[in-house]
Parts: C-alpha cells; structure tokens; sequence
C-alpha cells in the first residue's frame, strides 16, 4: 500500500525526515511511534499526498504523489492531528459535505453518513453543533470524515491524543473493529501503549531517523529484558544517595540500569529477584513495581529518552 | 479514478458554500444593502441637494446623485469583496483549519481557491444587482443597456480586489495586518479613487495617482455607461487593466494558498 525509500523532507534548515524506508502492506496496522518532533507527522504528510515529497522516492498504492495526488487522496482516509471539523456546521453536515468533496453521489453520501453516525454513535447527535460535542466526540466525529470515501487507507495522526482513558478505549474499539473489517491503518502516537494495542508492526522513530523496526514483541525481545523493576528512592539527592551512586550499587542485578529524575529501571528476566536483592544489599526504595517490559523500554534504550518529556 | 477537472471539483464545493450562505445572509444585509443606501440618501441626495448638476464639472453626469451612484456601487463592490476575502480566509486556513480538511480530498488548491473566489462573485454581484435595481427608480440611468454594463463593470472591480485581497490574506500569518489593510488601504481609496468627487479635483499630480489605483478604473467604468458618456478607448484601457490584474490575483490567490497549506 505504502512504499518509501529515502524518503526525506525539510522546512528551510529543519531537516524534519531524514531518509526513511517504509513499506506498509495490504490489511495491517502499522505505527510511527516517537516523541513529538521525530518526524511522524511530516512523513504522515507526505503519505498522505498533501505535503510534496522532499526527496526520496515514495508510491502509495503504486501511484506516485507528485503526479496522481488526487487520485490518491481519493482512496485515503485522514484523521489529522488537529481536529479541522467544521464548528459552524452541525454533525451531519460535517459528512455530508465532506463526502460531497469525493464527488460521491449525494444518495450515497447520505446513506453512509447515515452509516458512520450509526458506527461512532453519534445517531442522536446529528443535528448538533459540532461546538456542543465533547473532545472524544469530536475525535469520533473526525474519524467518521475520514471514512465517508469507504477508504483503503486510513491515516490516522495522533489519534487519541488529549482524550482522557475511556474516551481512548472507545476509539481504540473502533479502531480494532476497522482492522477487523479489513481497513489498512496508520497510526502516529507517542503513546506506547497505544502502539502496542494496536499496531502489528512499526517503526520507531527519533530525531527524523527510523531507529528500529518490528512488531510490538519482536522490539521488545530484541531491545529489553522479559521483566524490569521500577525502583523508586524518592527525591533525587546529591551525593552519597544520589541516584547515581543507588545505580552502581545495583548495576549487577540487571542486564541493565537506566537512571530517571524520578526512579531507577533495572531490566532482569526476573523482576522480583531484583527486588530481593536489592532489599538484600541493605536498600530501601521508598516503592517498587516489577512489570513487563514495554516499547517505552525499547525507546529509552534506543535513543536514552523517554517518550513524553 | 481521474483527477477531477477544476469545474467538476468546484462543483463538489456547491453544497459547503451553500450552507455557508444559508448561515449568512441574514448578517450580510446590513453592509450589503443598508448601509450603501444610507451613503446614498447622505451625499446623493442630501449633501448632493447643494450641488450644482453641471455634466461639464461632473464628467457628464446631469446631478451629483448621478455622479456619485455608480462610483459608490463600484467603490461598494470593492468593500463586499475585502470583507470576503480578509477574516473569512484567514478563519478558513487559521482559525477553524477548513482548508486543511479540503485539501486531505482529491480537491486540489487550484479548486478550492476557485470555489471561494465564486462565492465572492456571488456575493459581490447579488449585492451590486440589488443596489443598482433600488436605485433605477430614482432616475440616475440614461439608457436601459448602460446599467448593465456598469454592473459587470463594477463586478470586474470587486473581483480584482477580491483575488488581490485573497492572496494577500494567504500569506497573512496575523489578522493585526487587516487593520492596517482597511486604514490606509481600502478607506483612502474608497474616499479618493473619484467615487465621491471628479478626479481632476486632486490637482494633475493626485489626478493621476487616482488612476493608478485599480478601483479608478471600476468607479470610471461604471460610470460612463451609467451615465451614458463612454470614450470607448478608455473604457478599454480600464477592462485591459482590470482583466490583467485579475488574472494576476488569481495566480497570486493560488500561489499563496499553496505556499500556506502544502509546503
């Protein structure tokens, strides 16, 4: 569906992608998964044919962008970032016209606008103002748009972000039931947990550069231990308590340790064992969690950050 | 699935600017409609009621409400236009990011700035028909056919300012510019681009500036055909001028739009 080599982009010295591979196939889900700034949604432009492609080859379903843009958008779906729904328009409206924008028939737009309401239910809020809506329906809202042109590709940029846990659970479901339904989806988060839910490969990218890629599993096995525990000493302090100095005191438990400002990770196959030897060596962690690893582990170990600044 | 031509694609568009009209008219009678009669019930007939009717010092006109009529319809489709094309456009790539929802659709910039530009010459021109039909009673046309000239005369005008306006507020990153705009823009023209008072009253040197300025060109227009006093040569060079910057609003529109939603 997707196919990139070298693709790269700039805005003036800011060199926002800076040569990435990407082939994305028929029915998956697939994620760009980074923190803010890595380059997920000017690469999410390009695929979307709206931004030109700086250089780089790139073909979506076959088709290159610069010459068959629109041809292409007609077949994608797009849930941006932001949401750009129309506030002066009511809910209903909001499909239709959009869909009036693929040139479908204005029969069929209403049918399946009709459809889509049903989908992101949001029947009974047809005649509403798109104002009046919560954020998580307005997200719902804005995925339903994307879908008008029944598309083979959904793009789907930042999907949950700034919606609090059930709003995202909601969407997650719909979500799941697309790629269920045989959509193709591309998701962007900096979420890892939504990039574990949901995506069946991708990449993670940092500072405009794919660092890894892979399933949500095979990352976490080839770039974090089975288990890690979370110790917690309160608030850093200078010398003799530092985390630091806690770090090599600890460092031979794990595979490895990685030092936050508010917590050490020490990454074992056997999180509890670490635990008991670290209670064992005379420490006291004001708190501990062991939990399986996760793909926020893999990023930290890539690129020595954490996702969410 | 083709790309679809420019007409198909504004034709996808009839239903969104439909609505918007629907959601708008109501608000847009005042400044169409009032406000442009109570201009001409203030200077045309009472401030007018001191002036002499002289055509030789009123560039043919038989009163001043003659005189000024025509140049206040064309000054007229000048402001419908600005207000068409400053806030609303800035909303539309700013502030409610329309725009960037268009463009994730085969519609390309080229269409969505030509569907736009349409509805303005909707509004321009219901606006300028529904002033100049007000007026006719009033008796300030010589001929049946010169009205009609005049109208898409003043139509020509408002879309030369209207493409202009359009890519300017394009590139615009701060609405802040539009005050500026309207201050030492759009009301030194309205006031000294001959739609009040004959030109040749600004001296030689303010006389040419004043023909400089494209609404001259509108307001002159206008008013040779609605009074009946048309030196057919000039009347040309006003269309060449007028249909020459309209072509260069239109690219600049496009170029704008494009720079501001697909770099």
């Amino acid at each position: 569906m997707i196919s990139a080599v070298g693709l790269r982009k700039s805005f003036g010295d800011l060199e926002a992608v800076k040569g990435i591979d990407v082939d994305v196939r028929r029915g998956e889900a697939f994620g760009f998964l980074g923190p803010n700034g890595a380059g997920k949604s000017s690469a999410m432009r390009m695929i979307a044919a709206v931004s030109p492609v700086g250089s780089g080859s790139l073909r979506i379903f076959g088709l290159d962008p610069a010459v068959d843009g629109p041809t292409i958008r007609g077949r994608l779906g797009v849930c941006p970032q932001e949401d750009t729904l129309d506030n002066e328009l009511n809910v209903y409206d909001n499909l239709y016209i959009y869909g009036r924008y693929f040139g479908i028939d204005k029969a069929t737009v209403r049918q399946r606008t009709d459809e889509l309401l049903e989908f992101v239910s949001l029947t009974e809020k047809a005649k509403s103002k798109v104002e009046d809506l919560s954020g998580g329906m307005k997200r719902r809202l804005t995925i339903a748009r994307s879908l008008i042109n029944s598309p083979d590709l959904l793009l789907l940029d930042e999907p949950t972000t700034g919606l609090d846990p059930q709003a995202r659970h909601v969407l997650w479901d719909q979500l799941f039931r697309l790629k269920h339904a045989g959509v193709t989806l591309v998701i962007t988060t900096h979420y890892m947990d939504e990039a574990e839910q949901l995506c069946d490969r991708l990449v993670v990218m940092d500072k405009g550069l794919i660092v890894a890629e892979g399933s949500p599993r095979e990352l976490i096995d080839a770039h974090s231990t089975r288990e890690v525990a979370e110790l917690r000493f309160g608030v850093a302090e200078e010398g003799e308590l530092s985390h630091e100095v806690i770090a090599a005191k600890v460092e031979d438990l794990g595979d490895r340790v990685e030092v936050l400002p508010d917590r050490l990770l020490v990454y074992s196959h056997d999180g509890e064992e670490v635990v008991a030897k670290v209670h064992e060596r005379g420490l006291e962690p004001v708190a501990v969690l062991v939990r399986r690893s996760t793909l926020e582990d893999v990023f930290l170990r890539l690129t020595g950050r954490t996702l969410v600044d | 699935m083709a790309a679809p031509t420019l007409s198909e694609a504004v034709g996808r568009q009839y239903d969104y600017w439909w609505t918007v009209y629907k959601r708008t008219w109501k608000a847009s009678i005042v400044s169409s409609f009032i406000s442009p009669i109570f201009y001409v019930l203030a200077m045309g007939v009472l401030l007018g009621g001191f002036i002499d009717g002289d055509p030789d010092q009123l560039e043919g006109a038989t009163s001043y409400l003659a005189f000024i009529v025509p140049g206040l319809v064309a000054a007229h489709a000048m402001q419908t236009a600005v207000s068409e094309t400053t806030y609303p456009v800035m909303a539309m790539i700013k502030w409610q990011r329309i725009y960037d929802s268009m463009v994730a659709t085969p519609l390309q910039v080229r269409d969505i700035v030509a569907a736009h530009l349409l509805f303005v010459l909707f509004r321009v021109a219901t606006t300028c028909a529904v002033f100049m039909l007000v007026l006719t009673p009033f008796g300030v046309f010589e001929t049946w056919w010169g009205p009609i000239l005049a109208f898409l005369s003043q139509v020509l005008v408002g879309m030369v300012f209207g493409s202009l306006i359009y890519g300017w507020s394009a590139r615009l990153r701060s609405e802040a510019g539009f005050g500026v705009l309207f201050r030492v823009g759009i009301f030194p023209l309205f006031l000294f681009s001959g739609a009040f008072f004959p030109i040749a009253n600004l001296g030689d040197a303010g006389a040419w500036a004043a023909r400089l300025t494209p609404l001259w060109h509108g307001v002159n227009l206008s008013r040779m055909f609605a009074v009946d006093a048309v030196d057919w040569s000039l009347a040309l060079v006003n269309v060449l001028v007028l249909l020459a910057l309209l072509v260069v609003g239109w690219f600049w529109s496009v170029s704008g739009l494009t720079k501001r939603l697909v770099s």
